[in-house]
C-alpha cells in the first residue's frame, strides 16, 4: 500500500453459507489507471464488485479507498465518495429520456431538497451535452430509454457512469451484445477515460481486453492468480490451466 | 413522443378542465343537495387517490393501509368540531364521555379546542405518522408485497385499537359531525354542506397540482427510478430511503386532508374508515383510472364511487361484483388503466381491429428520425 494507491483491498473474504465466493483476495489500483479484470465464469468478478460498491459486505478483510474504509459504508455513500458502477446487463431507467437518465447521474448534490427545488445547473446541462455528443446519443435526447437499441443502452449506462464523475469507475462487462465496431469503439472510449479516471472493466471478451493495452488481473476461486500485461498473463502456466487453454466445448 | 401525441393530450386536459369547471360552478345549482353532498364526498375521496397514485403509479409502493391517514384526518376534524359543540353538555365536554362515566376530557383532546391547530394537525398528524411507519420500514429495505403486507398489518393495528378505545374516541361508534357547530351554524346543515362542496372542489384542484409539482422534473424522475430500479438509482449515490419516505409521508398528508373533508360531509367518522376494503378499494380506484396519471386517480375515484352509490340504488347487493369486475377487467385487458389507454395508443388500435383506421405506414422510429431531420 503506499500513497498514490486509490484502492486496497486486503486479504477480502466473502463467504455464502460456507461457499467462498473470494478467498483473501488482494488487489491494488494506482490513481489513473486502466485495469482489466479477466476469469472463468465463478471466479467471483462480480462479488469482487459488490464488495467494493457495499452491495456485499466481506465476511473478512478490509477496503480502503482514497484513505477511508469502505467496509460497512452504504451504497449510496460509497457512491457518492466517487465509486461508479456499471451492470453487467445495461441498467438504465427505461421509462425515463435518455436526457432524464443524464440528469440523474450528473445532478448534485442528489438530495431531495435540491432536486425539488432547483432547477438544474447550466454546466450540469452543457455536461448532459456533451456526454451525448461523446455517446453518440444526440439525436435521441428526448426518446424513451427503453426504445434505444442494445448497443446504444451500454452506452447510455456508460454516459451515466462518467456524469456521476467518480474517481473509480467500475465496468461490468461493457461489450456484452454489441457489435465489433461498437466494441472497438467503446474500448478507445474507455482507454481515454483512464488517465484522469481509475477504470476496472471485468470482461470475458479477449480481444476486448487486449485491446485495452492495460494490467490485467485474472482471477480464479476467489482470489488473484496473476497479474501483469496481456503477454505476462498468456505466459502464465496456470493462467493457461484455468482459464485460456481450457478447451472450447 | 410523436407531435399528434401531445396535442392529444393537450386537447383532453384543456377538456377535462372545461368540464371540471362547469361541473363545479353548475353542481351546487343543478343538483339536488343530497347527490351534491354525495359528489363533494367522493371528490373528498379523490384526494387520498392522488397520494395512493404519487405512492403507488409513480414509486411503486402499493400501500393496503392509507386508511389509517384517511382516518387520522377525520377524527382530527371531528375532535375539534365535538369540542367546540360541547358546551351544553355535563362537564363541558362532548356528550358520549358521559355513557362511559368519563368526566375528565382526555389530554389529547385538549390541543382541539385550537381551530388552527385542528387546521394543521388534519395533515401534519397524518403526514407525521406515515413518515414514521415509511421510515422505519423503508429504512429495513422492506419492498413489494412484503410491504403491502405490513401496511394491512398496520391499518389493522389502528383498526382494533380505535375500535376498543370508548373512553377515548367513543370506540366503535365513532364521533359525529352533523349535529356540531361550525362558526354558528350546523355542520349537517344545507348552507354548511355547500362550502364544504366548494372548499372540497379547490382542495381537489390543489391538491393536484400540487401532485404535479412533485412528480414534474428531477425528484419525480428519481421516484418512477426507485420503482423501476431501486438498487440502481442507489447506486448513482441517492439515498432511496428518504426519497421514499417523503412522498409516503406527503401521500399521508393528502389523505388526511381528505379524512378531514370526507368525514364533514358524511357526519361521522368512525373505524369503519380504516376496514381492509376500504384500503384496498382506494387501490382499486387508482388501478381503474390510471395509475401514473394523477388525473385518472381523480376521475377513478369520483365516477367509481358515483357508480357504486348509482348501482346500490338500483340493483342493492350487486355492486360488489360489479367493482369485483371491473377490477379484474383492468388488470387483464388495461394494465395502464382507463386514463393511460387513452393517452397510450389504446383507442387507435381498437378502431384499426374494427377496420375503421388504418394502420400506420411508416416504424415509429422513421417518424421520429424524420422529425428530427427536419429540425437540424
Amino acid at each position: 500500500m503506499n500513497n498514490k494507491d486509490l484502492l486496497n483491498l486486503i486479504d477480502i473474504t466473502v463467504s455464502f453459507e460456507g461457499f467462498l465466493a473470494l478467498n483473501k483476495l488482494n488487489l491494488n489500483l494506482k490513481k489513473g489507471e486502466l485495469r482489466a479484470v479477466i476469469g472463468p465464469n465463478g471466479a467471483g468478478k462480480t462479488t469482487f464488485l459488490d464488495v467494493i460498491t457495499g452491495k456485499v459486505k466481506p465476511t473478512k478483510g478490509e477496503v480502503i479507498f482514497k484513505g477511508k474504509s469502505l467496509v460497512g459504508r452504504k451504497e449510496h455513500k460509497i457512491a457518492r465518495l466517487g465509486v461508479g458502477r456499471k451492470f453487467q446487463s445495461p441498467r438504465i431507467f427505461e421509462n425515463l429520456t435518455v436526457k432524464e437518465n443524464l440528469e440523474i447521474s450528473v445532478t448534485t448534490p442528489k438530495s431531495p431538497l435540491n432536486l425539488i427545488n432547483k432547477s438544474i445547473k447550466d454546466e450540469q446541462l452543457n455536461e448532459i451535452d456533451r456526454l451525448m455528443k461523446i455517446v453518440n446519443l444526440a439525436q435521441k435526447v428526448d426518446s424513451k430509454a427503453g426504445s434505444l437499441s442494445h448497443g446504444q443502452k451500454q452506452w447510455l449506462e456508460i454516459a451515466m457512469l462518467v456524469g456521476q464523475k467518480p474517481d473509480l469507475m467500475l465496468v461490468d462487462e461493457p461489450v456484452a451484445g454489441l457489435t465489433d465496431e461498437e466494441t472497438d469503439l467503446t474500448a478507445d472510449l474507455l482507454k481515454s477515460l483512464s488517465g484522469e479516471n481509475t477504470v476496472v472493466v471485468i470482461d470475458h471478451d479477449m480481444e476486448f481486453i487486449r485491446r485495452l493495452d492495460s494490467n490485467v488481473s485474472v482471477l480464479n476461486q476467489g482470489t488473484v492468480l496473476c497479474e501483469g500485461t496481456m503477454e505476462t498473463i498468456q505466459k502464465d502456466q496456470k493462467v493457461i490451466d484455468v482459464y485460456l487453454g481450457r478447451p472450447e466445448d | 413522443m410523436s407531435l399528434s401525441k401531445i396535442k392529444f393530450d393537450k386537447k383532453i386536459v384543456l377538456s377535462f378542465w372545461i368540464i371540471l369547471i362547469a361541473l363545479i360552478i353548475a353542481a351546487p345549482t343543478l343538483l339536488p343537495v343530497f347527490r351534491l353532498n354525495l359528489l363533494g364526498r367522493y371528490l373528498s375521496l379523490s384526494i387520498v387517490a392522488l397520494g395512493v397514485d404519487l405512492i403507488w403509479g409513480y414509486t411503486g409502493l402499493l400501500s393496503l393501509g392509507q386508511g389509517i391517514f384517511f382516518a387520522l384526518g377525520g377524527y382530527c376534524a371531528a375532535m375539534y368540531l365535538q369540542i367546540t359543540s360541547s358546551s351544553e353538555f355535563p362537564n363541558n365536554i362532548p356528550e358520549f364521555f358521559a355513557l362511559y362515566g368519563v368526566e375528565k376530557l382526555p389530554f389529547f383532546w385538549e390541543p382541539f379546542r385550537s381551530p388552527v391547530f385542528t387546521f394543521l394537525a388534519i395533515w401534519i398528524i397524518p403526514a407525521l405518522v406515515a413518515g414514521l411507519i415509511g421510515f422505519l420500514v423503508f429504512r429495513n429495505r422492506i419492498k413489494g408485497v412484503y410491504f403491502s403486507i405490513l401496511t394491512q398489518a398496520s391499518l389493522l393495528v389502528f383498526f382494533n385499537f380505535f375500535n376498543g378505545q370508548q373512553k377515548l374516541i367513543n370506540g366503535t361508534n365513532g364521533l359525529k359531525t352533523d349535529v356540531t357547530q361550525l362558526f354558528g351554524q350546523m355542520v349537517g346543515s344545507e348552507s354548511m354542506q355547500r362550502i364544504f362542496f366548494w372548499i372540497t372542489a379547490i382542495l381537489v384542484i390543489a391538491a393536484w397540482f400540487f401532485a404535479k409539482w412533485v412528480v414534474k422534473g428531477r425528484f419525480g424522475n428519481i421516484l418512477i427510478g426507485i420503482r423501476d430500479d431501486e438498487p440502481r438509482v442507489r447506486f448513482t449515490g441517492y439515498n432511496p430511503v428518504i426519497f421514499k419516505t417523503i412522498i409516503f409521508s406527503i401521500a399521508g398528508g393528502l389523505a388526511g386532508i381528505s379524512g378531514a373533508l370526507y368525514t364533514v360531509q358524511s357526519g361521522i367518522v368512525s373505524p369503519q374508515f380504516m376496514t381492509v376494503p376500504f384500503s384496498i378499494e382506494m387501490v382499486i380506484w387508482v388501478a381503474v383510472g390510471g395509475r401514473g396519471t394523477l388525473l385518472g386517480a381523480i376521475l377513478g375515484a369520483v365516477f367509481i364511487n358515483y357508480a357504486k352509490s348509482l348501482v346500490s340504488e338500483a340493483l342493492p347487493a350487486s355492486w360488489m361484483f360489479i367493482q369485483g369486475g371491473l377490477f379484474i377487467l383492468v388488470v387483464t385487458a388495461l394494465p395502464e388503466g382507463v386514463l393511460g389507454w387513452i393517452q397510450g395508443d389504446g383507442p387507435r388500435n381498437l378502431l384499426q381491429r374494427f377496420g375503421l383506421k388504418r394502420k400506420i405506414e411508416t416504424y415509429p422510429s422513421l417518424e421520429v428520425n424524420n422529425k428530427e431531420g427536419n429540425n437540424e
